[in-house]
């Protein structure tokens, strides 16, 4: 077996790992970062449509030109080390195990660990979707991976269940591509992704969204033949004649190798309840990105990737000052907060990301904390496919008592 | 016309294949035909898993015979063929304290049918052994010897097998009628050839009763009955400990709760009539299933389920138990039909009864004295130790590869079973596990075409799920 021994563990190089192992780098931690794909940069690399990185660089970029910036950066710092094509299988106390090609069998001892696996994306059998099992029925992101990295066409005539901004993305990619994309249909009554992607890839290629709508049964042994689709609201089925279904219906983040080492999960979430540094109820065990929470933006991905790094920072050299802890909760119209829970004292500016249970307009942020309500913003739409991100006001911080966040406002 | 072969069979699931390797201990030229494009991808993929005692068949049939010879056979046929086998014991639960008459007759049956090793107990005993089940149950009939396997896994652990002692096996055929002269099958007509033999042996499966009919035979009709089930998340497998039965009605076995070989949860299935081409999963089913199952189990997780699908059980109604018999009407056509539930733990001794009507029929069987009776599996990253994936890894890196997340499948994996005769993502599903796990293929699928594509030397729009028209992709992007 080969060891390894470092400062900083980071299971993950995708953005989340990518930004952590550089903060952390640059602070002067040794740090080993492991990747299970042959390549750096996750899911970024299989998404080549711009929209990366305007709020972290004031430009648009594509998802590889995002990646690139950070790959260069992390092969520049002598402290960090990078094992590639190498998949952590177990972790014990501090102790990772894993296996690649070239070592065989590894360990990797670390004083900290930050977790950065990502998600994955919800299937037809997490669904239930009734029928056959044919072929040309694909999660989104992996017909995503065949066009963009394989170049192969999953086929022709695509209906899309579920308007994740993936889903919407591929919609738009398909037509690119010359395949007949006969509509995106979404189960509740608004999207689930941004409303840029509604814009700029149903919209503007006139691809149908169908709120309100349905999948309810699968044709086809061999080849989808068909699938057939039933509108909720007036409880009507109808067929769509199409080889191809994509399922656009959620990510799930990937935390069975947390669970091993006994980190509790939000059931909000489905990822890790962390304090502002993105430690976990482990000591020294950290996590960013999607599998900490299901971001909609890269850059702020990167953002709590350099938190979770710096919280890592100050727990390897042991400068933590032990206060109380706060824990912040969804209130009303919240359907989850993260951080969860806050460490005292707070040193720096503090913001907690959260999102709405249903599209609000007119929406009041209010935070109730020790009985008092306190007014903490107005946004003019509140939508769940966009998180929002609030800074947290000092005298509430101050109070050092559990705070709940909720919203009020006009239901759309 | 091919070369004569002494014998064909008709048919790659589980009793097919059982039937090859058996036969392939003696000197005779033999072909297997299957209609798709691998073994056990009928009734075999899509069951319970479930090696039973026989405590359940009628006395004195032919059920009763073969299953409490089938199981008894399991052990040593699993280690030979490397096949997964897991003696885990069943639970037939009874709600009620009606239902412990029920258990009596049960354990009753058995003593008869000559299963041991029953005992009846209650419910504190019970809640000890499953803490998960719901406090309504009252107590049980504990089957300690009953397994769980792979049945998919032992049909290609039989094939190869079957393979290296020269069976020769024929995919994506499908037998579209016989020539026959005097009341004999001169030779089988398939949908690319006509291959002469001296025997035909029919073990089609849920259409064994068309191909007799194709001889001319119509002694027997199938009933294809369908099955649901629900397949749950690996982090949820230790649910239950056991087999858990509901209480038998004459017709099924009921709704089954169990662990599988893999460490998955299994639910299922639900038992209606249907048609033959119909494996249609169907939302009343599945709520049946897993309703039936939540009374039981009421902290059944259903947010884990990873897949549902559905199976065929192949029933001669009319006759109530199998059909291993000489054709009455055809002079060298065997019939193995109706092989319904116990057919898996019975599939050892169905094979073993087949040769002994060859044998009467005046078959000469001389023993093979260069037959191999082991087999084994591809190595497992999975379920080695730490130690062994080193030893492995440095003998072949590509067990170093991880291509299925889920599951923890090595390239190494893959390449063998392509190697071993996998053709089809379903083909390496079945095999070696990458894309049965909670992401579906998700990852790993977009790999293993291009992969596949790359070791069979076929251009990536051939490559399919599981044969025939199930393309994963239509060509190149622009």
């Amino acid at each position: 077996m080969k060891r390894f021994n470092t400062d900083i563990a980071i299971i993950g190089g995708g953005p989340a790992g990518l930004a952590a192992a550089i903060r952390a780098g640059e602070l002067g931690a040794n740090v080993v970062l492991i990747e299970r794909d042959f390549e750096l940069g996750g899911i970024l690399n299989q998404c080549i449509h711009p929209g990366f990185g305007l709020s972290l660089f004031g430009i648009e970029l594509t998802g590889p030109e995002y990646a690139e910036r950070f790959i260069e950066k992390v092969y520049t710092l002598n402290n960090i080390k990078i094992l590639l094509s190498t998949m952590i299988i177990d972790i014990q106390d501090k102790i990772i195990y894993g296996v690649n090609k070239y070592d065989g069998v590894i360990s990797i001892k670390a004083k900290a660990i930050i977790l950065s696996m990502g998600c994955r994306e919800r299937t037809r059998g997490a669904l239930g979707i009734p029928g056959e099992r044919p072929a040309g029925i694909y999660t989104a992101g992996s017909a995503q991976r065949l066009i963009n990295i394989e170049g192969l066409m999953p086929g022709e005539r695509v209906v899309i269940l579920g308007s994740g901004d993936i889903g919407m993305i591929m919609a738009r990619r398909f037509v690119l591509e010359g395949a007949e994309v006969l509509g995106v249909l979404e189960k509740l009554s608004y999207p689930g992704g941004l409303t840029r992607n509604v814009v700029q890839c149903l919209e503007d290629f006139n691809i149908p969204l169908y709120l309100n709508h349905t999948i309810t049964g699968i044709k086809g042994k061999y080849r989808l033949e068909g699938v057939v689709a039933e509108d909720l609201i007036n409880k009507k089925k109808f067929s769509l004649d199409v080889d191809t279904l994509l399922l656009s219906v959620g990510l799930i983040p990937e935390n069975e190798l947390s669970r091993k080492i006994g980190v509790m999960l939000d059931p909000r979430t489905s990822g890790p309840v962390v304090t502002q540094d993105r430690e976990t109820n482990i000591s020294g065990v950290f996590a960013c990105g999607n599998v900490l929470q299901v971001h909609d933006l890269v850059d702020e991905v990167t953002r709590e990737s350099y938190m979770a790094a710096e919280g890592a920072i100050k727990y390897i050299s042991s400068e933590r000052k032990v206060g109380g802890i706060m824990d912040v909760r969804p209130g009303e119209n919240v359907r989850y907060i993260v951080p969860q829970r806050l460490t005292l004292p707070i040193e720096k500016p503090l913001y907690v990301y959260f999102r709405p249970l249903e599209p609000l307009t007119d929406c009041q942020i209010i935070g109730e904390c020790n009985g008092k309500i306190y007014s903490l913003g107005k946004t003019e739409y509140a939508r769940p496919g966009e998180m929002i991100k609030l800074r947290l006001r000092k005298d509430i911080l101050d109070s050092g008592s559990d705070i709940k966040i909720k919203l009020e406002g006009e239901k759309v | 016309m091919d070369k004569e072969l002494d014998i064909v069979i008709i048919g790659g699931g589980i009793i097919g294949t059982a039937i090859a390797r058996e036969l392939s201990k003696y000197e005779l030229d033999i072909a297997l035909i299957e209609k798709e494009s691998d073994v056990g991808w009928g009734t075999t993929k899509a069951n319970s898993a479930i090696v039973h005692t026989g405590y359940d068949p009628k006395p004195g049939s032919l059920m009763a015979k073969l299953n409490v010879e089938g199981a008894r056979s399991f052990p040593s046929i699993s280690e030979e063929l490397d096949v997964p086998y897991k003696k885990i014991g069943s639970l037939v639960l009874t709600p009620n304290n009606e239902g412990f008459k029920r258990l009596e007759e049960l354990k009753e049956r058995g003593k008869i049918n000559g299963v041991t090793n029953l005992e009846i107990i209650t419910q504190s005993r019970l809640i000890d052994m499953e803490p998960n089940l719901s406090e309504d149950i009252k107590g049980a009939l504990w089957v300690k010897d009953t397994a769980i396997t792979s049945p998919v896994e032992l049909a290609i652990a039989f094939r190869e097998n079957a393979e290296k002692n020269g069976v020769k096996f024929i995919f994506d055929t499908s037998v579209i009628g016989f020539e026959i002269e005097e009341g004999r099958v001169m030779a089988v007509k398939t949908d690319k050839s006509i291959i002469g033999a001296e025997w035909i042996i029919n073990a089609a499966g849920i259409f064994s009763d068309e191909i007799a009919r194709l001889a001319g035979d119509d002694a027997f009709t199938i009933t294809p009955v369908k099955g649901e089930y629900a397949l749950f998340d690996k982090e949820v497998g230790n649910l239950v400990n056991h087999i858990i039965f509901p209480l038998p009605t004459e017709s099924t076995k009921g709704i089954l709760v169990l662990p599988t070989v893999d460490g998955n949860l299994l639910v299922g299935p639900n038992e209606h009539i249907t048609t033959k081409e119909d494996t249609e999963v169907i939302q009343e089913g599945l709520e049946e299933v897993l309703n039936f199952a939540k009374r039981e189990y009421p902290c059944l997780p259903l947010n884990m389920i990873i897949t549902v699908f559905a199976g065929l059980r192949a029933k001669a109604l009319d006759r109530g138990d199998f059909v291993i018999e000489p054709s009455q009407s055809v002079k060298n056509l065997i019939n193995v039909g109706g092989i319904q539930s116990p057919g898996l733990s019975s599939a050892p001794s169905i094979a073993k009864y087949v040769i002994e009507i060859l044998k009467d029929k005046g078959v000469k069987l001389s023993p093979k004295s260069s037959f191999v009776p082991e087999r084994k599996s591809i190595p497992r990253f999975s379920h080695l130790s730490w130690e062994e994936r080193e030893a492995l890894i440095k003998k072949d890196p590509t067990y170093g590869e991880l291509i299925c997340r889920c599951e923890y499948v090595t390239l190494g994996e893959v390449i063998e079973a392509i190697r071993r005769g996998a053709t089809t993502l379903d083909g390496i599903k079945f095999r070696v596990k990458a894309g049965s796990g909670r992401c579906q293929g998700g990852f790993c699928g977009p790999r293993l075409i291009p992969l596949l594509s790359q070791l069979l030397e076929i251009p990536p729009e051939e490559i399919t799920k599981k044969g025939r028209n199930s393309k994963l992709v239509v060509g190149e992007t622009r």
